[in-house]
């Protein structure tokens, strides 16, 4: 009788033979279990949380939703091997973050070796880095979408489209064509991967999108309000209504 | 600082600037010696006095003749009047004669309190002006060949330049065309091939051969200045045939190329980083895939060739122009300046680049190639 399989996986490549080279070089663990083949992000987070694998190999370049993208919304729980062709910013952020990455051919001595570590992490369940996203984009490019998950249905939200994003506790809601989205992260983080000359922290709670900024009113002592275009009102603190002032100045 | 006490180098091998300076005073003696023989043979002056007025007449002349050097390099001679030229020489020339000639004299009154010399410089009084006259005569000579060194050197930067320019133009050709093989294409064909070894053998051989094809192609194409678009069909044709394997179902190709454009010249690995922009950000970005579509047709005597493709509606606003595209942009101006347009254009699900040139004919047009056409429609769906 064949051992029982210990590890449940989840291959996720848009190529089909890619995920054939991988399946193949699995046939020789029968303790690694192939619970689910993606061909795309989606695909990966919906099967993500009806399967809950114990470890994904993911690619990184998909259509629609990068690995990356896929990581930021299935959180940090499940170990990942990466695979990706060739990616230098990806690559850096792995070696950086200790993540385990294969690269395209994939040959069975290293897939061996990351399996094995990727074996490791699962026993030990040790989280994945959760700044791997943010340190594989290269420097000086910035966010253009935002991916949100709401239980296995995800939602892009192109930048252009984002009206402002609002801190509630540890997640932030993010406000795009009168809907609001909740995500799990910190707005410190948001802001970080934010293109500075489109948004501005204009408060402790609110970044903003400074082409939806209609007018500044003042409120009370010291503070001021910003007025939206469709009429939302957002508290401005003083550094808020200095760094707006900043880049008003910087337009002109 | 004068060339002549600059470093500088005689066949590769550094100089020391005291040895070009010893030449240089070393050409000054046979003007010393006649001197020495105008001055003393007419006059009765005597060998050794006229020796000793003109030794460190003519050493101190050597220098005073390298200071033309700086006002040649203050009056280029393109750039400067030829009229403000002579009277800048000339003025510069009387003033260093008249200096000269007063030193002589001096030189020779001092001489003159030696006992065995006196009264030898009432002697040498008369010939004061002919030192004015040689003063004057190896000044312009001076400033003549100063001019000259300074021509050499012009012609020679000149060279230098033009050397550096073509050298820049092509390094930049040569790296735009190294970047045009993607290395993201190439790592990702071998992982296919990886696969295809164990599900079909022979497919995995053909993808290596179409592999090779493409990579052989591309680097050959590349040494060229134009090529037929035929030619570049046939490295599409291969690059698609790949894609295709990798994509599957998710690549549709339609090309329409008309015979009359195959035998058009056009710079090679112009047409085909559009295509693999298609790729990359059309169908590769789509879930379900999409379509590439080709057009290469000669009219009117512009050659035009078009690709469009399938984008995500969804996707993030256009990249700026890609790396690929500003490239073609690049060499397009390049070669054909403002005769030759490329448009980008961006509609909800369509990415279209369309290109215009002037169609250049190779020499012995071959006649209608309708089969050279086939291979680029068997990557057709």
């Amino acid at each position: 009788m064949p051992p029982k399989a210990q590890i449940r996986t989840l291959l996720v490549d848009d190529e089909d033979l890619a995920r054939h080279v991988l399946r193949e070089l699995l046939q020789c663990h029968p303790e690694v279990e192939i619970a689910a083949e993606c061909a795309n992000g989606f695909d990966a987070v919906k099967a993500v949380a009806e399967q809950k694998p114990d470890l994904i190999f993911l690619d990184v370049q998909m259509p629609k939703l990068t690995g990356f993208d896929v990581l930021e919304l299935i959180g940090t729980d499940i170990p990942v091997i990466f695979v990706t062709a060739y990616d230098q910013h990806a690559m850096r952020a792995f070696e950086v973050h200790a993540v385990d990455y294969l690269l395209k051919p994939v040959g069975r001595e290293r897939f061996e070796a990351a399996l094995s570590r990727a074996k490791d992490r699962v026993a030990k369940k040790k989280p994945m880095p959760a700044e791997l996203a943010a340190a594989a984009r290269p420097p000086q490019q910035f966010l253009e979408r935002v991916v949100i998950r709401d239980g296995s249905r995800v939602t892009l939200i192109p930048i252009t489209k984002l009206d402002y994003a609002e801190a509630q506790d540890d997640y932030v809601a993010l406000a795009s064509q009168g809907a609001k989205h909740l995500k799990q992260q910190t707005i410190a983080s948001l802001e970080a991967a934010l293109d500075p000359a489109r948004f501005v922290r204009i408060h402790r709670s609110y970044i903003v999108n400074f082409e939806r900024v209609a007018r500044i009113e003042p409120y009370g002592k010291d503070s001021r309000l910003a007025i939206l275009t469709d009429g939302t009102r957002l508290p401005v603190s003083r550094t808020g209504y200095a760094r707006l002032k900043s880049l008003l100045d910087d337009r002109a | 600082m004068h060339p002549l006490l600059t470093r500088g180098t005689v066949a590769g091998m550094p100089e020391r600037p005291t040895r070009r300076l010893g030449l240089y005073l070393l050409s000054w003696t046979p003007i010393t010696v006649i001197l020495i023989y105008l001055i003393a043979k007419p006059a009765g002056l005597g060998w050794s006095y006229a020796t000793l007025l003109v030794v460190p007449l003519c050493l101190i002349y050597g220098f005073v003749c390298l200071s033309a050097w700086y006002s040649c390099k203050a009056a280029p001679i393109q750039t400067t009047l030829p009229r403000r030229l002579f009277v800048t020489h000339t003025v510069a020339a009387i003033i260093v004669s008249v200096l000269w000639m007063e030193t002589a004299k001096l030189i020779a009154y001092l001489l003159s309190q030696i006992h065995t010399f006196q009264g030898l410089d009432q002697k040498f009084a008369p010939q004061a002006p002919l030192l004015f006259a040689a003063g004057f005569l190896l000044y312009s000579l001076a400033v003549a060949s100063n001019y000259v060194i300074l021509e050499i050197g012009e012609s020679q930067a000149a060279q230098a330049r033009v050397l550096e320019t073509s050298v820049l133009a092509r390094d930049a050709e040569l790296k735009a065309l190294k970047a045009q093989i993607n290395p993201h294409f190439l790592f990702n064909s071998l992982n296919s091939i990886s696969a295809l070894t164990s599900i079909d053998a022979a497919r995995a051989r053909e993808m290596c051969i179409l592999l090779a094809d493409f990579l052989r192609l591309t680097l050959g194409l590349g040494e060229k200045a134009v090529v037929p678009l035929r030619e570049e069909l046939e490295l599409l044709q291969r690059f698609l045939a790949i894609e295709k394997v990798r994509f599957g179902e998710r690549l549709h190709v339609d090309a329409h190329i008309d015979a009359q454009a195959q035998t058009c010249l056009l710079p090679p690995l112009l047409f085909q980083p559009l295509v693999e922009n298609a790729i990359i950000h059309g169908i590769a970005t789509l879930t379900a895939g999409g379509t590439v579509r080709l057009a290469a047709e000669c009219s009117g005597g512009r050659l035009l060739l078009s690709v469009e493709n399938s984008v995500d509606p969804d996707a993030p606003a256009p990249r700026k122009s890609g790396r690929g595209l500003a490239n073609v942009r690049l060499r397009l101006e390049a070669r054909y300046g403002k005769d030759a347009t490329l448009r980008a254009t961006a509609e909800e699900e369509l990415f279209r680049v369309a290109i215009s040139l002037p169609a250049e004919m190779a020499d012995a047009p071959r006649p209608a190639a309708e089969d050279e056409l086939a291979p680029a429609k068997e990557a057709r769906a």
